[in-house]
């Protein structure tokens, strides 16, 4: 039985994939801003799937107190999924630095700064698995959401190099790219039924790509021709287009 | 954005501003913003009870707050679905007290509807096994309330289509069982006459309900097939069940892949019903030991048959008659047959004793069956209510999309009481409906 560190455990995508991870066996602990919300997904877990699970506070812009967070927990976690993240209109970025700054923080930042720590862990008991939930976002900036973007691609570019950095150590560092998912965030939306995924298959994914010791997965695997055609368009006509 | 959405009768479909919450301060954000909304769980409802243009989702509130193994008792929240349920609780040796021919509903939409099942003679409605529950109301505070603690608002709750608050968290008792089958019994009855004797031979039976044939004329009028069951012990079990007696059932379902004119769906439940009733090997009585799924959820298997019936939708007419009125039950069939606008099945069930306010169930025969939507239905289901009145029945409003507010309140002898403690807690009718608007408001 492992244990399964979930950072950001208040989206839908963070609730299906505690309780897949839960389903299987492990032991988890859920990290978040806001402790409080997570007492009902505790018990859930706990009563749903027989196994222990413990409620963790952790702001992922509040670099400095993530050392003390990782060590304070009681046991170390085998399994670390990254799943927090933050998305907001990217014209209001544009003009409010403070906005701008939060999806940095939030999507980038933070996420390197827990997960130096926890590298640096698993590279020295050379085990671990590290779960990092990127975008397709993070693949080309387009106007519509750059910043969000371009905070996705340092992370997805961060991912990549800590993988070729704790190959040596055994350690399996894997990039999810859910592509559009059905969630309380995109309810609003008209998504294409092929592309879209729900919180429940990424969870399947992201299971199945811990399982298989996988680098990067695109959850629909339509993703991957979509952005690998988007990322070969030339730059001179690209800037052109109202994406 | 606005989303069309409908219930399971496809009938009506409307455009609605669906919000979603997974947290206690989310929703009371949405409850205290929102100038009128209906609570909505999974739309397994027929008709327009959980339809308007704002309506509040529980799906993503679906947490399970606790379970207490030895006594049985389970607490959750309002969004979370009976079919997850089973998944963990059968393990563990308990069934739900009560259930629905589907297991795809949510646990606040069984209490709003205050649904029954195949037991109700013997168990009564689900609201019967409520420790107690927590409703948020319309100006955002939240209550507790049970049979004993604010029992008016408890009783109004119960079957009040969601419209006295928004039930958020529910304490309920389970049912202890030895294994995860049935023993199950099928016995054929020639006509109604013999249905009717034979659901009285067999009251002692947890579990009963009857197919019958709404067209079958003459000497076998009311041909049917009933359906018994008990919750198996371990020692009635075959050989081969007995390694593992709390198994669940396989997940398998196929889904129904598109809208199909309502006679294919008709074809195959006749061809479905005659094998069962003339095939070579079914004596008058089998008896077997089955899964609870097959036995409990046999629609559940085909995902979205309501597209079976086409893409105008159907309705599910629902009512029950007291038990002296049998003939009511004969006139009704007999009008059903001559126009030759319902399904060819319908279920047939015998309730037992129930004092609600607004619940639906009550001493008496229920029926129902399907009419998908064409020209002349409404004025044909219109007639269909006057014989149900005169008969002293009334109609489920959890299946319907139709009825006229002067059916409901003549079915219903305490619908008064009833918008007494809607108004009381709901005042001005924030919360509010499709159904409730049609059904309700014209009164005031
Ligand atoms: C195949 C099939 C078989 C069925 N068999 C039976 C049967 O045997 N017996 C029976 O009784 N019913 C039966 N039903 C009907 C079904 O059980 C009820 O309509 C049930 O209420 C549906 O629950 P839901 O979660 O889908 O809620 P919805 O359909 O979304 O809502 C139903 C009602 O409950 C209210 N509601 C939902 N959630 C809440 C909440 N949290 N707080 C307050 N109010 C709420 C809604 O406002 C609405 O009035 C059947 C339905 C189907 C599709």
């Amino acid at each position: 039985m492992s244990t399964v560190l979930l950072l950001g455990a208040t989206s839908d995508m963070a609730v299906a994939i505690a309780r897949k991870m839960a389903a299987q066996g492990n032991n988890i602990q859920l990290a978040s801003r806001n402790a409080a919300r997570l007492a009902p997904l505790q018990s859930d877990l706990k009563v749903r799937y027989n196994i222990d699970c413990t409620v963790h506070e952790f702001d992922a812009t509040d670099f400095n107190l993530h050392l003390s967070f990782f060590e304070s927990l009681p046991v170390k976690p085998d399994i670390t999924i990254c799943v927090f993240g933050y998305m907001s209109d990217n014209k209001v970025a544009g003009q409010e630095w403070q906005e701008s700054a939060k999806i940095i923080n939030s999507n980038y930042t933070g996420a390197v700064s827990i997960l130096n720590i926890v590298a640096n862990y698993y590279a020295e008991k050379k085990s671990g698995v590290i779960v990092g939930v990127s975008s397709v976002a993070g693949e080309r900036g387009r106007q519509s959401n750059y910043i969000y973007g371009s905070a996705k691609a340092g992370f997805t570019a961060y991912l990549s190099g800590l993988r070729n950095s704790m190959h040596q150590y055994g350690v399996n560092v894997i990039t999810v790219l859910p592509g559009f998912v059905y969630t309380k965030m995109t309810a609003d939306l008209k998504l294409p039924p092929l592309l879209t995924a729900t919180p429940e298959v990424v969870a399947d994914a992201v299971a199945s790509a811990i399982k298989n010791k996988k680098n990067v997965i695109y959850v629909k695997w339509m993703w991957r021709w979509i952005m690998l055609t988007i990322k070969t368009i030339p730059e001179g006509f690209f800037k052109k287009l109202r994406l | 954005m606005k989303k069309k959405i409908a219930n399971w009768g496809n009938y009506p479909v409307m455009e609605s501003d669906e919000q979603l919450f997974s947290f206690d301060d989310q929703l009371q954000k949405l409850v205290k913003e929102s100038d009128h909304f209906i609570p909505r769980g999974n739309g397994r409802c027929y008709g327009d009870a959980s339809l308007s243009e704002q309506t509040i989702s529980t799906l993503k509130y679906d947490k399970v707050l606790s379970f207490d193994t030895k006594n049985g008792v389970l607490e959750c929240q309002s969004g979370l679905t009976f079919d997850k349920i089973l998944e963990f609780i059968v393990p563990k040796g308990w069934f739900l007290p009560v259930t629905p021919g589907t297991k795809f509903i949510t646990v606040g939409g069984a209490v709003g509807s205050d649904v029954h099942g195949k037991n109700h003679h013997v168990d009564g409605s689900f609201s019967n096994h409520i420790v107690e529950m927590e409703l948020i109301l319309s100006d955002g505070s939240t209550i507790i309330c049970s049979s004993i603690q604010h029992a008016d608002l408890f009783e109004a709750t119960c079957g009040g289509m969601g419209l006295t608050g928004l039930i958020i968290r529910i304490k309920f008792r389970l049912k202890k069982i030895e294994t995860s089958y049935i023993k199950q019994k099928q016995i054929k009855a020639q006509n109604l006459d013999e249905v009717i004797r034979l659901f009285d031979e067999y009251s002692h039976y947890t579990y009963s309900v009857a197919w019958i044939d709404c067209l079958k004329k003459g000497e076998h009028f009311g041909r049917s097939i009933l359906i018994l069951g008990e919750h198996a012990k371990v020692d009635e079990l075959p050989e081969k069940f007995k390694i593992d007696p709390l198994k669940l059932p396989a997940k398998k379902s196929i889904p129904f892949p598109i809208n199909l004119p309502s006679w294919v769906l008709n074809s195959f439940t006749v061809k479905l019903f005659n094998f069962l009733y003339y095939g070579k090997n079914f004596k008058r009585e089998i008896k077997n030991v089955v899964s609870y799924e097959p036995f409990f959820y046999p629609l559940d298997a085909i995902l979205n048959w309501n597209r079976g019936y086409g893409k105008k939708g159907f309705i599910q007419y629902q009512f029950v008659l007291p038990l002296e009125s049998k003939q009511g039950l004969i006139e009704i069939l007999h009008r059903i047959s001559d126009a030759g606008l319902g399904s060819f099945l319908a279920v047939l069930k015998v309730f037992g004793k129930q004092e609600s306010m607004i619940s639906f169930p009550t001493e008496g025969y229920t029926l129902a069956l399907d009419f998908p939507v064409r020209d002349g239905l409404f004025e044909f289901l219109d007639e269909l209510d006057n014989i149900v009145l005169k008969y002293g029945g009334r109609l489920y409003m959890s299946k319907d999309a139709r009825m006229k507010p002067e059916v409901l309140q003549a079915g219903y002898p305490r619908l008064n009481d009833f918008k007494k403690i809607v108004d009381q807690y709901n005042p001005k009718r924030k919360i509010r409906s499709v159904q409730s608007d049609r059904l309700l408001t014209p009164q005031l």
